[in-house]
């Protein structure tokens, strides 16, 4: 198992890769990819049990969905320097001809991706079936997936949570970035969530809240507390309360940073701020 | 020409049915999803006889839609079913981006497609769904003719790897295709031989066409009647074959003039050998409640509306 310190250069070094990649082609999702990097790094680096042997089936090992898909850039840093694919393609993000495609996709073969993510509100849904076929094929392993709070606006979501409690889909752990922004503004103003806890309690579901989602070792027992309440007839949902920006002074507290990428100074500054730790690609 | 008779008419939604069943029985990874119409889809044989492999999803076909691109990832071949409807329209984008742009081996399986379902009206029609569902790129779409095409369409498919929509209806219609015929995706079937027009048909417009064939007979006209139930990939070379010795066509089919069967004849016939052509299709209108029967007659998808066709294509000629 890695150490703390070890899980926190790895963000760091993934906090480079999104600006990084975002500012080469000057478009891209920066302030939610760095709002979940620390869990992404997690996810990959300590609680998940999969080989980067990647099969699509994924039998004997946990699946992790990404549905909220425009953090691609924190997605393919984190596979990549978790070894599903060489770092160095990372420098080809939303370039033609590229497997990393602005949303992460199937079509292109990219190794980790199991389904095609962007248009937002499937990915529950996915993860669900992805599920059942474990269940029937009589492998534990665990299910992962990954939403954006204003996602919650997306009625499919709400499909998928009465099915996953009703059904009893317990093998699963829903996470969602809940720093209460979306593109338009905050959650409040775009579309009120109200009391997201209560709502999927109401549905059936268990919920954990992460108040320190950036923070390592707070997210590591989140997680370990969430696995353990797996199995017990109820899925589970993590609120992972999260700051958009996370990591770079400029991009936090704002939900400008959305969909922008850094001009070359903010990228120098952002850099400053995140000194390299494995290596740039 | 050879004269097709019927002894039975059955609704092509239990020949999907009978298909399912066979396959819970001989492919231990079918699996089966619903969005509350079980009883409509026939799906109560299978379901019966393998109540793990079924997930019923109640009223949420996106949610439906999500999950069988979910269980593919673990091997399974899930079918879904609802109303053709239900089917594509209603979740257009879950389809386009979990299950084809993901090259999901789903089975999207659509009852009560076209007008035919009759009362319930144009809420629950679709003429459109051909055309939503070919412009994916690595759909297949199938519309089989009969009970027994439709039973051998929906075991062919679990065979196939990559997503297909398959398309069938709720109307008792004849049943005229051997029992034991297997069925190839994307190979068309000539029913009936004739040197003066061809006669392109799927889904029961099938039977309409030999019957429109029969009555042209009397009249000396020879109609070469081919079936073609794979809309996409269209067996180009067939109707090509057929169009070089009769030198005009009509298609016919349960679905908008726009976006079906007649619009793709009629891209391979500009590309290859322009020849006059005439739909029998509704023309870019919504359904409404009526029977089968009356539905057919007002918007022009029956053996006289062919015949009118037919003799219009051959004056062009």
């Amino acid at each position: 198992m890695p150490t703390t310190q070890e899980l926190k250069d790895f963000s760091t070094q993934v906090r480079r890769d999104i600006v990084r990649m975002v500012h080469a082609v000057k478009s891209g999702h920066p302030g939610g990819s760095l709002g979940c990097n620390e869990f992404l790094t997690v996810l990959y680096q300590e609680v998940m049990d999969y080989s980067t042997d990647f099969s699509m089936d994924g039998e004997g090992e946990d699946l992790f969905f990404l549905s909220n898909g425009h953090i691609s850039p924190a997605f393919y840093s984190v596979l990549s320097r978790s070894g599903f694919f060489p770092v160095e393609e990372l420098v080809t993000f939303r370039k033609l001809n590229t497997r990393l495609q602005g949303h992460p996709t199937t079509h292109e073969g990219l190794p980790g991706i199991r389904m095609s993510a962007g248009s937002l509100g499937q990915g529950l849904s996915v993860a669900i079936g992805a599920a059942e076929a474990k269940k029937l094929n009589g492998d534990k392993h665990l299910i992962y997936s990954l939403h954006g709070d204003g996602e919650l606006d997306e009625g499919q979501i709400w499909e998928a949570a009465m099915y996953a409690a009703g059904k009893k889909i317990d093998r699963l752990i829903a996470t969602v970035d809940y720093n209460k922004k979306q593109i338009d503004g905050s959650t409040d103003d775009v579309m009120p969530l109200g009391n997201v806890k209560a709502k999927f309690e109401a549905f059936g579901w268990i919920v954990l809240e992460i108040e320190k989602g950036n923070d390592i070792e707070s997210i590591i027992s989140g997680l370990n507390k969430a696995k353990s309440l797996t199995g017990n007839g109820k899925p589970v949902c993590i609120l992972l309360h999260t700051e958009m920006g996370n990591g770079i002074d400029f991009m936090m507290h704002t939900h400008a940073w959305h969909g922008k990428a850094p001009n070359d100074e903010q990228l120098a500054s952002a850099l400053a701020q995140n000194p390299e730790t494995l290596g740039d690609y | 020409m050879k004269k097709y008779t019927y002894t039975e008419k059955k609704d092509t939604r239990s020949g999907f049915g009978a298909g399912l069943a066979e396959l819970g029985r001989t492919n231990e990874n079918v699996v089966a999803l619903c969005a509350d119409l079980v009883g409509s889809l026939k799906m109560d044989e299978f379901i019966k006889e393998n109540p793990e492999r079924f997930f019923q999803v109640g009223i949420a076909e996106a949610n439906m839609m999500g999950i069988a691109a979910g269980l593919t990832i673990g091997g399974k071949i899930p079918f879904t079913g609802t109303f053709a409807n239900f089917s594509t329209g209603r979740v257009y984008d879950q389809i386009r981006q979990s299950i084809a742009y993901s090259f999901k081996n789903v089975k999207i399986c659509a009852s009560h497609a076209g007008l035919t379902l009759g009362e319930d009206g144009a809420t629950h029609q679709t003429l459109e769904d051909i055309g939503l569902m070919k412009m994916l790129p690595g759909m297949v779409v199938i519309n089989p003719c009969d009970y027994n095409q439709t039973k051998a369409a929906t075991i062919a498919i679990a065979d196939y790897e990559g997503p297909v929509y398959l398309r069938f209806g709720r109307p008792a219609v004849p049943v005229f295709t051997p029992k034991d015929q297997k069925f190839e995706i994307g190979k068309a079937i000539k029913f009936t031989e004739g040197n003066d027009v061809t006669i392109v048909a799927t889904g029961h417009l099938v039977w309409e066409a030999l019957q429109a064939a029969e009555q042209l007979e009397t009249q000396g006209i020879k109609a070469e009647v081919i079936n073609i139930h794979t809309i996409k990939p269209l067996d180009e070379v067939a109707i090509l074959k057929s169009v070089s010795k009769t030198k005009c066509i009509v298609t016919a089919e349960e679905h908008n003039i726009l976006g079906g069967l007649g619009e793709s004849v009629a891209r391979t016939l500009t590309l290859n050998n322009p020849v006059p052509q005439e739909f029998v299709a509704v023309n870019d209108k919504f359904g409404e409640s009526g029977t089968p029967a009356q539905l057919m007659e007002k918007y022009n998808l029956n053996d006289k509306a062919i015949i009118k066709a037919v003799k219009k294509v051959i004056e062009r000629k």
